[in-house]
């Protein structure tokens, strides 16, 4: 894994000098990931509830051997919901929280749509945003073909403790 | 040779602590006045180690620290002194301060240095003592002084012969020159005699060989420490150069097979080589503070374990088995026709049983003897005796029990606490003892053994008993019970496990501080065990601790509520049962109850409790109730129907999300899916802050 990791960095260097981003589309907007953080893919899939949580953790999976818990992003940033569909996928993320501890979420999106590379300079900070934009979430926002990516921010998605229900 | 030394921090410090308890036990065992040499000779080891480790590592203060005990400790051996009952207690304390100081250079923190320096002061006051009190015996072993003991040598000639391979070990040894060079003018020739023909030449061994000549007359031992760390990979004599005419090349001969110096040879290549070695003891100076820097992180990061080689030997066979199997049904696979189902259903069965093995052998590295918790006793008991002045003896059995890991970190302060009150509460004084027709010294017994799927670990001593009557008088005045209760002598031992609960005149400075019995029992509750009170007044008491052998792997029973799949640990099921309408009462404003045997117990609706909305059972007399206990509480559990029991493997939900009250943790089911593990205790806090129908009758249970 590490040195998958090493080997994707190693490309990246030789690349034009920027950051790979998966995007995603969330309720027609564009989302990007720091694609290192990316562990995989999943379609969506059943489920196990946990009782007493938040409604946007749609319950844990059991990802070999490792139970992790599975957002729903529409519902973690308050956008309207949509049945779960054939396009719909699980984006499993791994990064390190608040404390450094190393830990994987999967976050629910609408679909995947491409991998973009941006150079740090490119992107900007995030502005005082409207209502329904979740800011405290997103690290920053890049051009992309005159669409704009938001960046998440994982780490704090991985606050379970503050968004008690 | 930019080598990260923090990554060796840690191991450095399990060895140091290890070296420690080895000290610790070495010196409890001794004799003052009859000593084992081998006893003594096992404390240095382990000091010796612990200073060579921590001047490596730059803990110098550590390192000074314990050059002093290991000197005191080296005369002990050479039967130079003898072994005092003074000098083992200063040698005791000096332990707990290296430990502290160990701990301190692990952490990141400094030790408190007035107590380094007060136990250092100690330390040199004992080995002053020398003259005045002991002779020194006549054995002692001194090589080559016995040559000539009466004149003082005017310097030191060394010969130094490296092995061939000293240099791959890390050493040096032009640092090893350069260091002996420090002490004073010294004159160095070089043999070149072992240097092969220029294409035979391995560079990184090492062909030279020195003879020195050391114009000072320092210390023996300033020499030896300076060659303490290639003793192994080399060949040395220190020949003492008398002020004339003594005979050094006879000793030489002795110690060194055929040293042959050849003189001219050696000014151009020491100074050649020189150079480059200064640039390399440089760099490992600006190494040293961001050593120090990673540290601490290193140390808190991982914990690691000790495990016996014969145990990954048994894995390795078994993963071999596991591969040939897998290859065995991969083959069969390749070409697979119904005719061969029977040898299918034969490897699918073999499958099964290695994996068995393989989970069972795996759970098999977690576990060591008990023996490690156990091992601070014998220290805890000799100390508390003393300061209570009371005459206690500790007994000790089953301690090569094994135990998970994780169970004996856990179990250790529990443990403490109940000793202590076994030593302070339990053993009388000797004139109380002897009044008592008792022998004067009291016995308290740890025995650790294997009952089924529990380690069962008693702490039995011969004291005066719980004192049943002072129990049940504080429980009224606190109205925990009423006066007029029937409660059996079980009940009442049960009482000191109440939060808060003392009988106040029996606090003391040994166990009146620190956890309490309430404490005892939820650390035990968390690791999933049981603990109960055996007491006969004036006999003495024993206190029963059962926990699980494993916390890995636990028994479940498979319970369904609505879509969903729990597991209920079978420690915490006392029974499942089928409600009768005649068992039911709801009494107001206490929500659902039913009775049991003569007890009322509150009745949880689960589906309620966890928002379930697909539940089947609606009456309570549809469902099953699951009567659980936890903490000494009881509940039932209203449940839709029991799956089944089997044995599952505890992941944690923590992981990777948070922990969630009333779940322990999760599992993996044989389908894939995830089931979550309910934590009956939690679950019952759950249900009592939740209010609502589950809620209020909770509380009059206790």
């Amino acid at each position: 894994m590490n040195q998958n990791a090493l080997v994707i960095d190693d490309a990246q260097q030789g690349d034009v000098s920027g950051t790979q981003y998966l995007t995603c589309t969330l309720a027609r907007e564009q989302y990007g990931v720091g694609i290192l953080q990316v562990r995989e893919i999943r379609g969506w899939e059943q489920v196990t509830r946990i009782p007493n949580s938040p409604a946007y953790v749609k319950g844990v999976i059991n990802l070999r051997g490792t139970i992790v818990p599975i957002l729903d992003l529409r519902l973690r940033f308050g956008l309207p919901t949509e049945p779960y569909g054939k396009e719909t996928v699980v984006i499993v993320v791994r990064s390190s929280d608040r404390e450094g501890d190393e830990r994987s979420i999967g976050l629910v999106v609408d679909a995947v749509s491409d991998v973009i590379v941006a150079r740090d300079e490119d992107i900007i900070g995030t502005p005082e945003f409207g209502a329904n934009v979740p800011t405290e979430n997103i690290s920053g926002l890049v051009s992309e073909k005159g669409e704009m990516v938001m960046l998440l921010d994982i780490c704090s998605l991985m606050d379970f403790a503050i968004d008690e229900s | 040779m930019s080598i990260d030394m923090a990554q060796f921090h840690q191991v450095f410090f399990e060895e140091s602590f290890e070296g420690l308890d080895i000290m610790e036990t070495g010196l409890l065992n001794m004799d003052p006045g009859a000593a084992d040499a081998e006893e003594i000779n096992s404390i240095f080891r382990a000091a010796h180690s612990i200073k060579g480790g921590s001047g490596t590592f730059g803990f110098m203060n550590v390192s000074d620290f314990t050059h002093v005990m290991e000197t005191l400790l080296d005369e002990m051996r050479d039967g130079r002194r003898e072994v005092t009952a003074d000098a083992v207690d200063v040698l005791l304390q000096s332990v707990d301060v290296l430990r502290e100081m160990l701990i301190a250079a692990r952490d990141g923190g400094t030790a408190d240095e007035q107590r380094v320096k007060s136990q250092h002061d100690e330390l040199h006051r004992v080995l002053a003592d020398k003259n005045a009190t002991s002779e020194p015996a006549p054995t002692a072993p001194a090589s080559v002084e016995a040559a000539g003991p009466d004149v003082e040598p005017t310097g030191w000639k060394i010969v130094f012969r490296p092995h061939q391979h000293l240099m791959r070990t890390g050493n040096d040894p032009l640092r090893i020159i350069r260091e002996l060079a420090s002490l004073g003018e010294m004159q160095a020739e070089c043999d070149i005699a072992g240097l092969p023909a220029f294409e035979d030449f391995e560079p990184e061994d090492c062909y030279l060989s020195w003879e020195l000549r050391l114009q000072e007359p320092v210390d023996r031992a300033q020499i030896d420490d300076i060659f303490e760390w290639v003793e192994d990979d080399c060949d040395f004599a220190v020949i003492p150069m008398m002020p004339e005419g003594f005979d050094a090349s006879r000793a030489l001969n002795e110690a060194v097979a055929d040293p042959t110096p050849q003189a001219d040879t050696v000014a151009p290549v020491l100074s050649e080589v020189e150079k480059p070695a200064d640039r390399r003891a440089e760099g490992e100076r600006r190494q040293v503070p961001e050593r120090r820097k990673a540290a601490p992180a290193a140390a808190a990061g991982s914990s690691s374990i000790r495990v016996d080689i014969h145990k990954i030997d048994g894995l390795i066979n078994m993963v071999g088995e596991l591969v040939i199997t897998q290859s065995m049904l991969g083959m069969l696979g390749e070409e697979f026709d119904m005719s061969r189902v029977e040898r299918l259903k034969e490897g699918l069965a073999q499958l099964e049983r290695h994996t068995r093995e393989l989970q069972e052998s795996v759970m098999q590295i977690r576990m060591v003897p008990i023996s490690f918790s156990f091992s601070r006793f014998p220290r805890l008991v000799h100390d508390l005796s003393a300061k209570l002045g009371k005459k206690i003896e500790l007994k000790m059995s089953g301690e090569s029990t094994e135990v998970d890991k994780t169970v004996i970190e856990k179990i250790g302060d529990p443990l403490v606490h109940l000793v202590r009150n076994s030593l302070d509460h339990g053993i009388e004084t000797p004139e109380e003892r002897v009044a008592a027709g008792k022998p004067e010294t009291g016995t308290v017994h740890l025995t650790a053994s294997h009952r089924g799927g529990n380690i069962v670990i008693e702490i039995r001593d011969d004291g005066r008993g719980l004192p049943r009557d002072k129990i049940l008088a504080k429980a009224i005045d606190r109205g925990l019970v009423r006066p007029d209760d029937n409660l059996s002598d079980k009940d009442v031992y049960d009482l000191i496990f109440q939060p808060g609960f003392s009988t106040a005149e029996q606090v003391s400075d040994v166990s009146g501080r620190g956890v309490g019995m309430d404490v005892v029992r939820r650390n035990i509750n968390e690791l999933g065990g049981a603990i109960e009170i055996e007491s006969t007044q004036g006999k003495g008491s024993a206190i029963i601790i059962r926990l699980p052998l494993t916390l890995a792997i636990l028994d479940g029973q498979t319970i369904r509520i609505g879509s969903e799949t729990y597991i209920v640990p079978l420690v915490s099921i006392v029974e499942s049962i089928q409600l009768q309408q005649s068992m039911l009462n709801t009494v107001v404003g206490r929500g659902e109850t039913f009775t049991l045997r003569e007890e009322y117990l509150p009745i949880v609706r689960m589906h309620e409790l966890f928002g379930i909305e697909d539940h089947d059972a609606q009456a309570l007399t549809d469902g099953i109730l699951v009567v659980v206990e936890g903490e000494g509480r009881k509940c039932g559990l209203f449940v839709d129907d029991l799956l089944g029991q089997q044995q599952v493997v505890i992941k944690s939900l923590e992981a990777n999300y948070r922990k969630v009250e009333g779940i322990s943790g999760a599992t993996i089911l044989g389908d894939g899916s995830v089931a979550l593990i309910l934590d009956i205790p939690g679950l019952m806090r759950l249900a009592k802050h939740s209010g609502g129908r589950a809620g209020s009758p909770l509380a009059m249970t206790a």
